[in-house]
C-alpha cells in the first residue's frame, strides 16, 4: 500500500508547489491548502499502514499480541490539521483585506512595503 | 459489580513518584504565559490592565528562566514528562544549559519590549491584543526552547508563528499587510518544510523524543538516508532564520509593523530558528552536520556578507537594521558550520548578544524617530544636539552590533574568528571579519548623518521630550551589553558548558533515560 500513497503525496506537493509559485495570491492559497493536505498524507504514510488490526491491548497483557495500526501518525496528523487549517484561515481574511486595501492579488504589483526604486542614502552632508 | 482487573505493573509506563518541586520550573514558563495570556484576553476591554499585568508577569517570567538556569547549571539538564508517561512515549521537556540561557534572555527582551510597548502602543493597539499576543508569542518562544521533542517543537514553532501574525498585522495599514502577506506565505512554507522533515523523521526512527533519537542514530546510519533528512530540517531552520538564499520574507516585512514589534521579532524569532538548527544537527545529527558543514558554511558566509551590503544600501533605518539582523545569523550559521566547542559555543554567545542589542536597535530606532522625525536617512539629522544620553547609548549599541570591545559583540566574535583559523577555514574567519568591517561602515554612517549632522531648519522636527518608558528598556538593555563585554567570563563559562552538553548529550540522555537507552 505505501508507495500508492507515496505516489499521491508526491502529487499533491507536485500540485502545491506548482500553485504556490504563481504570482497570484488567490492561486497561492490553493496551494496552501493542498500543501496541508500533502504534508497530513506523507505523515500518515511515515507511520506505515495497517489495515483493520485496532490498536486495542486485550485483557492480561502487557503489549499488543501482533502487529497492530499505529495509532500515533493520526495524533500527529490531527495537531497538523488544525494547525494547517488555522493559517489556512488566517492567510484567506489576509488576502481578502491585502485585495481590498491595495486593490491587487498580483504579488509583482504589492509593492508598498518595499517600493520600486527608493533612493540610495545620502552620500554626506 | 465491579469487575477486577487484573493487577498491571504501571512503573514500566508511567512515572510514578511525584516531580520535584523545582523541576516544575521546566514547564512553568509556559504555562505561566499561556495562563496570563488568557487572563488578558479576559480583561481586553479593559486595556488599562494590560501594560501592569504583562509587564509583571514579564518580569516573574524572567525570575523562573533565571531560577531555571541556576537549576540546570547546578544539576546538569532536567526533564519532565507530561501526564506521567515513560518517554520516549510521553512527550518530554528536557532543559539544558542552551535551552535555559536562550529562555531567560529570551524573557528579558520581551520584558524591555513590553516596557517600551507602554509609550508605543496606543489603546487602539491594546484593543486589538498587543499584550495578549506577546504573552502567547512567549509561550511558543518558551516552549521553542524548553522542549525535547522534535514535533513538540514544531507545534510551538506554530505558536509563536501565528502570535507574530497577529503581532505583525496590528494597525493594519497597508504597509503592513503588504509585509504581512510575504511574512505569512513563506514562513508557512517553511514550517511546513519542518513538519515534512519531521515526518519523514518519524517514519525513519519511530519515535520522536529527541534523546531518543540522538541515541538511535548510530545503528541507522548504515541504512537510513540521514544526510538528506538533515539537510531537509537545516534548509527549513534556514529559512525559519532568514539565512541568504530564503531569506526575502524579513527585509519585506520587519520594518512595516509599530517599532516595538520590530524590536520583539529581532530579537526573538530569527533566534528560535538558529536554536533549532543547533539542537537538530548539533545535538541529534553531529555526523551529517560534518558532511554537510561546506554547505552551512558556505550560505553563512554568504548570509552575512550579503546582510550587511543590503544595510549599506538602505535609507530607512528600519530596513537597515532588518539587514543586520541577517548578517548575524550569517556568523551563527559559521559557528554551527564549525562545530566543535569552540564554533557551537561562538554560535550560541553570538545568538544571545544579537538578542539583547538588536531588540536594543530598534528601540532606538523608534526613539530616533520620535526625536527626529522619522525613519528616512534622507531627513533625520540633529539627534546629538538633541539628546546626548540617547547618542551615547545608540554609539555603544553600534559598536556592539559590529563587533568591537568592549562590548558583547566582541567575544563571540572572537571565539568564531578563532575557531574558523583552528578549524582551517581561514576564508570563514575573513568573512566574519570583512563583515565586521562592513557593519563598522553603515552604522557608522548612520551616526555621521542621523547623530552629528546639524538638523537642518526645514527637517520635520519631533518630539523633544522622551518619555521614562522609552528611555529605560534602552538603558537596560545596552548595560546588558557593555556589562557581557566587560566581565564576560560567567557567561563565557556557561555557553562553553552547554557547547560541551550539545556536543557530547550523555548527560542529556541520562536526565530523559535514567535508567538506561529507551526500550
Amino acid at each position: 500500500m505505501e508507495p500508492v500513497f507515496a505516489l499521491l503525496t508526491g502529487i499533491f506537493l507536485t500540485i502545491a508547489i506548482y500553485l504556490m509559485m504563481s504570482k497570484f495570491i488567490i492561486r497561492m492559497l490553493m496551494g496552501v491548502a493542498i500543501l496541508g493536505n500533502a504534508v497530513n498524507l506523507l505523515i500518515f504514510t511515515s507511520g506505515r499502514i495497517m489495515r483493520e488490526v485496532p490498536p486495542v491491548i486485550g485483557p492480561g497483557l502487557d503489549v499488543p499480541a501482533g502487529p497492530v495500526a499505529n495509532p500515533l501518525p493520526q495524533a500527529l496528523i490531527l495537531t497538523a490539521i488544525v494547525i494547517s487549517f488555522s493559517f489556512f484561515a488566517f492567510l484567506l481574511v489576509l488576502s481578502w483585506r491585502a485585495y481590498s486595501t491595495l486593490g491587487t492579488d498580483n504579488t509583482d504589483e504589492m509593492r508598498v512595503a518595499e517600493p520600486d526604486g527608493a533612493p540610495p542614502p545620502p552620500l554626506g552632508y | 459489580m465491579a469487575v477486577s482487573s487484573p493487577p498491571v505493573d504501571l512503573s514500566a509506563a508511567l512515572v510514578l513518584e511525584p516531580v520535584a518541586a523545582l523541576d516544575w520550573l521546566v514547564i512553568l514558563p509556559v504555562a505561566w504565559c499561556i495562563g496570563i495570556g488568557a487572563v488578558l484576553m479576559m480583561v481586553r476591554h479593559r486595556t488599562f490592565l494590560h501594560p501592569p499585568i504583562a509587564v509583571a508577569a514579564l518580569g516573574v517570567l524572567a525570575g523562573f528562566d533565571a531560577t531555571l538556569l541556576w537549576h540546570v547549571a547546578q544539576n546538569g539538564p532536567v526533564t519532565m514528562v507530561m501526564g506521567r508517561w515513560l518517554p520516549p512515549f510521553g512527550i518530554a521537556f528536557t532543559v539544558d544549559l542552551t535551552g535555559a540561557l536562550f529562555a531567560l534572555i529570551a524573557a528579558m527582551v520581551a520584558l524591555a519590549g513590553a516596557v517600551a510597548a507602554v509609550t508605543d502602543i496606543n489603546d487602539s493597539g491594546r484593543r486589538y491584543g498587543f499584550y495578549p499576543f506577546l504573552m502567547l508569542l512567549m509561550a511558543g518562544v518558551s516552549g521553542a526552547f524548553l522542549t525535547g521533542d522534535i514535533f513538540n517543537l514544531y507545534v510551538w514553532f506554530e505558536v509563536l508563528l501565528i502570535s507574530s501574525f497577529g503581532l505583525l498585522v496590528l494597525g493594519a495599514e497597508r504597509e503592513q499587510i503588504d509585509g504581512a502577506v510575504k511574512y505569512g506565505f513563506l514562513n508557512l512554507v517553511g514550517t511546513t518544510l519542518f513538519l515534512i522533515a519531521t515526518g519523514y523523521l518519524y517514519g525513519i526512527f519511530g519515535t520522536l523524543n529527541m534523546a531518543d533519537i540522538a541515541a538511535k542514530a548510530g545503528p541507522l546510519r548504515e541504512t537510513a538516508p540521514l544526510t538528506t533528512l538533515v539537510a531537509l530540517f537545516v534548509f527549513a531552520f534556514a529559512m525559519k532564520a532568514a539565512a541568504f538564499p530564503v531569506n526575502f520574507w524579513l527585509p519585506a516585512s520587519y520594518h512595516t509593523p509599530r517599532i516595538v514589534v520590530s524590536a520583539l521579532f529581532a530579537g526573538l524569532l530569527t533566534k528560535v530558528g538558529i536554536y533549532a538548527l543547533i539542537r537538530v544537527s548539533v545535538m541529534l545529527f553531529p555526523l551529517e552536520r560534518d558532511d554537510l558543514s561546506l554547505v552551512i558554511a558556505a550560505v553563512g558566509a554568504l548570509t552575512m556578507v550579503t546582510g550587511a551590503l543590503g544595510a549599506l544600501a538602505q535609507t530607512d533605518t528600519r530596513r537597515l537594521l532588518g539587514y543586520l539582523v541577517i548578517s548575524g545569523i550569517g556568523s551563527m550559521l559559521a559557528g554551527v558550520a564549525l562545530g566543535g566547542p569552540g564554533g557551537i559555543g561562538g554560535a550560541v554567545f553570538y545568538a544571545l548578544h544579537s538578542m539583547v542589542v538588536m531588540t536594543a536597535l530598534y528601540l532606538a530606532a523608534g526613539l530616533a524617530a520620535r526625536l527626529g522625525g522619522g525613519f528616512s536617512l534622507a531627513s533625520l539629522s540633529g539627534l546629538y544636539a538633541r539628546h546626548a544620553l540617547f547618542s551615547a547609548l545608540s554609539l555603544m549599541l553600534f559598536f556592539a552590533v559590529s563587533g568591537l570591545p568592549p562590548f558583547s559583540g566582541f567575544w563571540p566574535k572572537v571565539m568564531l574568528v578563532k575557531a574558523a583559523l583552528d578549524g582551517g577555514a581561514g576564508w570563514l574567519a575573513a568573512a566574519l571579519l570583512f563583515t565586521g568591517f562592513l557593519t563598522m561602515i553603515a552604522t557608522g554612517r548612520l551616526f555621521l548623518l542621523a547623530y552629528w549632522r546639524p538638523a537642518a531648519a526645514a527637517a520635520p522636527s519631533g518630539q523633544a521630550a522622551v518619555p521614562a518608558t522609552a528611555l529605560l528598556p534602552l538603558i537596560v538593555l545596552t548595560a546588558v551589553s557593555v556589562l557581557i563585554g566587560l566581565f564576560p567570563e560567567t557567561l563565557l563559562g556557561l555557553v562553553q558548558q552547554a557547547a560541551l552538553t550539545l556536543d557530547e548529550p550523555s548527560a542529556y540522555l541520562h536526565s530523559v533515560f535514567p535508567a538506561g537507552s529507551a526500550p
